[in-house]
């Protein structure tokens, strides 16, 4: 049986097994999909949108679409740059994000992809949402101001940690990230060291007592943009 | 003694078999007994269903019909849609908040009543109605509304209402119905109001194999009623052919666009042709089990359904070995939906019959190889049902006599609005506006929504155009304004729908719709730039490329379609920036605060 599915990616002939979402086949072959709700190991989600490509012409969210013999994938064209450029300014103001006050600051994914398509603010007006803040548990603080809805923690805690500690409450913009007590995470059996943690791209779930451990200026997205590893950045391109 | 809540979640969960796919009716009880769903409830519900308590929370904050706070014995749901407003829903609601004595929102403080605003019912033909708790009241006055209260304060039942009232006709006025609702059918075609005797067209589906009902669906061009327009047959290939032990017909009942209701008066008059059409459904694609999945708006039709189905139980239409054909086994529940637009969707209908959160799926796999459950389903709407029952009651080719190239058979239209005979038609595929308008007497029309709010607005120079896939295609809806109606107050509408429905799982839809709407109240104001279109046109453009299901898909078709047919009333309300003032910067807005601070008062006239 011929395992490998042949696909074009902006151009270029590459490769995928069946069952590999786009987004994946295309990091296999050094081609960076930018996203955000996706991460390495979990169940995709798409939710965010940012690795919304276009697939013969049809837009589809390449972390959920998997490869087929034969597609057509439209993945890092200007057009797609403007989408992406307009979804991360949808979820600046979508939230309240101080970066400067922020601990997540230079590892934080959303800020890494704002600059990375030279984004310096936001065209859409504040939405400044009211967000509560949940500080009861002993090592973990909760910002629901910085939470992107990318459900990474709720996923990470169900699949990886085998807990269900997060899950959503509420629809539509009241949405919310929630958690498995009647209020404060301090009743649930959230623990510091929980996969669910760890892969919050932003810094609403953050440890607590180690604030700066490591200076800004030297955390990862200060040092090289993100998607770096697979794709270095070409030369930003101006609005 | 009362039974505990704990008690009472028990009970009922194990009469659901503690089936985590049953959570949504065991919180709909729950919501039924206690007017809402305490924590208290919340913890047993998690227990008694083995489900993660934040799984429990997430579906009741998920629904609008059930609430994680204490509402009123009686709850007076008045519909907000276009067409309430335009006939008045306004001073209905003030002369509601009069008698009752509380805003929106809130529950009076015996804990009687429960005031709020609720999108389309599904009774735009008989606007301003309202629920109150299950029961419909329609062609709302201020008048009407005291009346309710009182008759609601001396008795505490909503039947009394209806009582005062009197009954709709036809099987409105079913001892199992009896409701305020009147079908208003204008225009009754052949094909769905036509004459049935239950079991024809299913004795003749059976009498072929499943291969040649699907060939005869196809021949027939029946495409799909519930506004997508897929091929039916198609559908039923493509669910049979599926790999699965089980498979599943849903019959999706939800109607929730705004401003159609041609399902409702189909399942009022006609229940026996959408069930019997299911029935053959369930034979082409090899299904066991069905489900009506009906909008909570339309409870007030439960028992009616329940009896319907019961009946053809007794008749061997249901069952086993349905009519004499040896092992043919089918039969369908109902199951309540509860306030969520977005369930209408046949994956987030999926779903909700899952018992989550009415969160649309990922696609691939498609629901007819993986749907309910993760077996092959079919979704169709109950139109669409019917219509395959009359195809395989007298054939294909006298379907598809009418209809257009790519359209074929009949088409029943809700219409609302401005016009003379508001209700529901059957009209031949590729109808032209015009003639819809005469039909209904809305010979002074400026403006039609075709479709509902995820639909097309259309101005007078489109009214030549055609009602088929395509051209203008719709599920049902047909809302028609006069020149004294504001287009940019219908957009501005459209999206508090859109913002209110959206499930909120997708960065476009949640956040899109409230930025396209604030655009949309600034150019109101007065304070939009000539720039604010290409801005609202890229941002429409987003979040119609980018979200993950048709609602955001299609959310930003009022404000594309107006920006194309209406460009005029948006040119006519924006202004080049002078003098270095930009119309966009609010001053009075700004100065709210310092004011409010300082004790000052607005220096220059608000204009
Ligand atoms: C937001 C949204 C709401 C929908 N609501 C309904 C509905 O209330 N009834 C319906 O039949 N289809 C509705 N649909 C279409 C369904 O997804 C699906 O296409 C339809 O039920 C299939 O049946 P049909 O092929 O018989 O039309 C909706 C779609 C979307 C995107
Ligand atoms: S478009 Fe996105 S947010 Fe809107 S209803 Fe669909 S999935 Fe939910
Ligand atoms: S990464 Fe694909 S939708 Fe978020």
């Amino acid at each position: 049986m011929n395992n490998t599915i042949n696909l074009v990616v902006d151009g270029r002939p590459i490769q995928g097994r069946p069952g590999q979402s786009i987004l994946e086949a295309a990091q296999a072959a050094g081609i960076w999909i930018p996203r955000l709700c996706y991460s390495k190991g979990l169940v995709p989600h798409g939710s965010c949108r940012l690795c919304t490509v276009y697939v013969n012409g049809r837009p589809q969210s390449a972390c959920t679409q998997p490869v087929a013999e034969g597609m057509f994938v439209e993945a890092n064209s200007q057009r797609l740059l403007e989408l992406r450029r307009d979804l991360v300014e949808m979820l600046l103001i979508d939230g309240n994000h101080f970066c400067m006050f922020c601990e997540k600051s230079g590892s934080c994914e959303l800020q890494a992809l704002a600059y990375r398509f030279g984004i310096t603010a936001p065209r859409y007006p504040y939405l400044w949402p009211q967000r509560e803040l949940d500080a009861s548990h002993p090592d973990i603080f909760i910002d629901r101001n910085r939470c992107i809805l990318c459900a990474r923690c709720v996923r990470a805690s169900r699949d990886v940690d085998g807990k269900h500690v997060f899950g959503f409450y509420g629809r539509g913009p009241g949405k919310r990230v929630a958690v498995n007590a009647h209020v404060r995470l301090a009743d649930t059996d959230a623990a510091v060291t929980d996969k669910a943690l760890e892969v919050c791209p932003v810094g609403a779930l953050v440890p607590k007592h180690q604030g700066f451990t490591v200076p800004i200026g030297q955390r990862p997205f200060d040092q090289r943009p993100i998607g770096s590893d697979t794709q270095p950045e070409k030369a930003p391109k101006t609005r | 003694m009362g039974e505990s809540v704990g008690d009472f979640v028990r009970r009922v969960s194990h009469e659901l078999g503690r089936n985590r796919s049953r959570l949504l009716e065991l919180a709909r009880a729950v919501q039924e007994r206690y007017r809402y769903v305490s924590p208290e409830a919340m913890d047993a519900m998690a227990r008694s269903m083995g489900v993660p308590r934040v799984e429990v929370e997430g579906l009741v904050s998920f629904y609008a019909f059930l609430s994680d706070r204490p509402q009123g014995r009686i709850v007076i749901r008045l519909s907000d849609n276009v067409i309430d407003e335009m006939k008045g829903a306004a001073r209905v609601g003030a002369a509601f908040q009069e008698a009752l004595g509380i805003g929106f929102g809130q529950t009076t403080a015996d804990g009687l009543f429960t005031l709020e605003w609720t999108p389309c019912i599904g009774m735009s033909d008989q606007a301003p109605a309202a629920l109150i708790n299950h029961v419909v009241a329609t062609q709302l006055s201020s008048d009407s509304a005291r009346r309710i209260v009182e008759i609601l304060r001396q008795d505490g039942s909503p039947e009394k209402v209806v009582r005062a009232f009197g009954f709709g006709d036809g099987n409105n006025g079913h001892d199992l119905v009896r409701a305020m609702v009147h079908n208003n059918i204008r225009q009754p075609g052949r094909v769905i109001f036509g004459h049935m005797a239950p079991g024809e067209a299913l004795s003749k589906a059976l009498a072929m194999s499943p291969v040649e009902v699907i060939r005869d669906v196809k021949t027939a061009r029946l495409r799909g009623r519930g506004g997508a327009g897929f091929p039916t047959g198609m559908k039923w290939d493509f669910t049979r052919a599926a790999e699965g032990q089980r498979r599943y017909v849903i019959c999706n009942a939800d109607e929730g666009e705004p401003g159609t209701f041609k399902d409702r008066v189909i399942l009022t008059e006609r229940p026996d042709l959408m069930i019997e059409g299911m029935t053959i459904a369930a034979y082409a694609v090899g299904a066991e089990m069905g489900i009506i999945y009906l909008r909570a708006e339309y409870a007030y039709l439960r028992a009616f359904l329940e009896h319907v189905l019961e009946g053809r139980r007794r008749q061997g239409l249901l069952g086993r070995d349905i009519a004499g054909k040896k092992g043919f086994h089918f039969d369908i529940r109902i199951q309540l939906g509860a306030g969520a637009y977005v369930c209408g969707e046949e994956t987030a209908l999926i779903s909700s019959c899952e018992g989550d959160r009415g969160d649309p799926k990922d696609r691939p796999p498609f629901p007819t190889d993986k749907g309910l459950l993760s077996h092959p389903t079919t979704v169709n709407n109950v139109e669409t049902l019917c219509c395959v029952a009359r195809i395989l009651e007298h054939g294909p080719g006298w379907f598809s006599e009418e209809g257009s190239s790519q359209s074929a058979g009949p088409k029943l239209l809700s219409i609302s609005g401005d016009c003379a005979r508001p209700g529901v038609y059957e009209v031949p595929f590729g109808i032209t506006l015009a003639e819809v308008l005469r039909l209904c007497g809305a010979e002074d029309a400026a403006a039609v929504q075709v479709g509902g709010p995820s639909g097309q607005m259309v101005g007078r120079e489109g009214f030549g155009r055609r009602i088929c896939y395509e051209d203008l295609s719709t599920g049902g809806a047909v809302m028609v304004f006069d020149g004294s109606r504001d287009v940019l107050w219908i957009v501005n509408k459209f999206l508090d729908f859109f913002i209110e429905e959206s499930c909120g799982y997708c960065t476009p839809c949640r956040v899109g719709n409230v930025l396209m709407r604030e655009r949309v109240q600034r150019i109101r104001a007065g304070r939009g730039e000539p720039s604010d279109l290409d801005y609202l046109r890229r941002l429409a453009q987003t979040v119609k490329t980018a979200s993950r299901c048709g609602l955001g898909q299609t959310s930003p078709n009022p404000v594309l379609t107006t920006l194309d047919n209406f460009r005029g009333v948006y040119q006519s309300r924006v202004q080049q920036p002078t003098d270095g003032r930009r119309p966009a910067f609010d001053l009075e807005a700004a100065l709210v605060e310092a004011r409010a601070a300082t004790g000052a008062r607005p220096a220059v006239t608000p204009g």
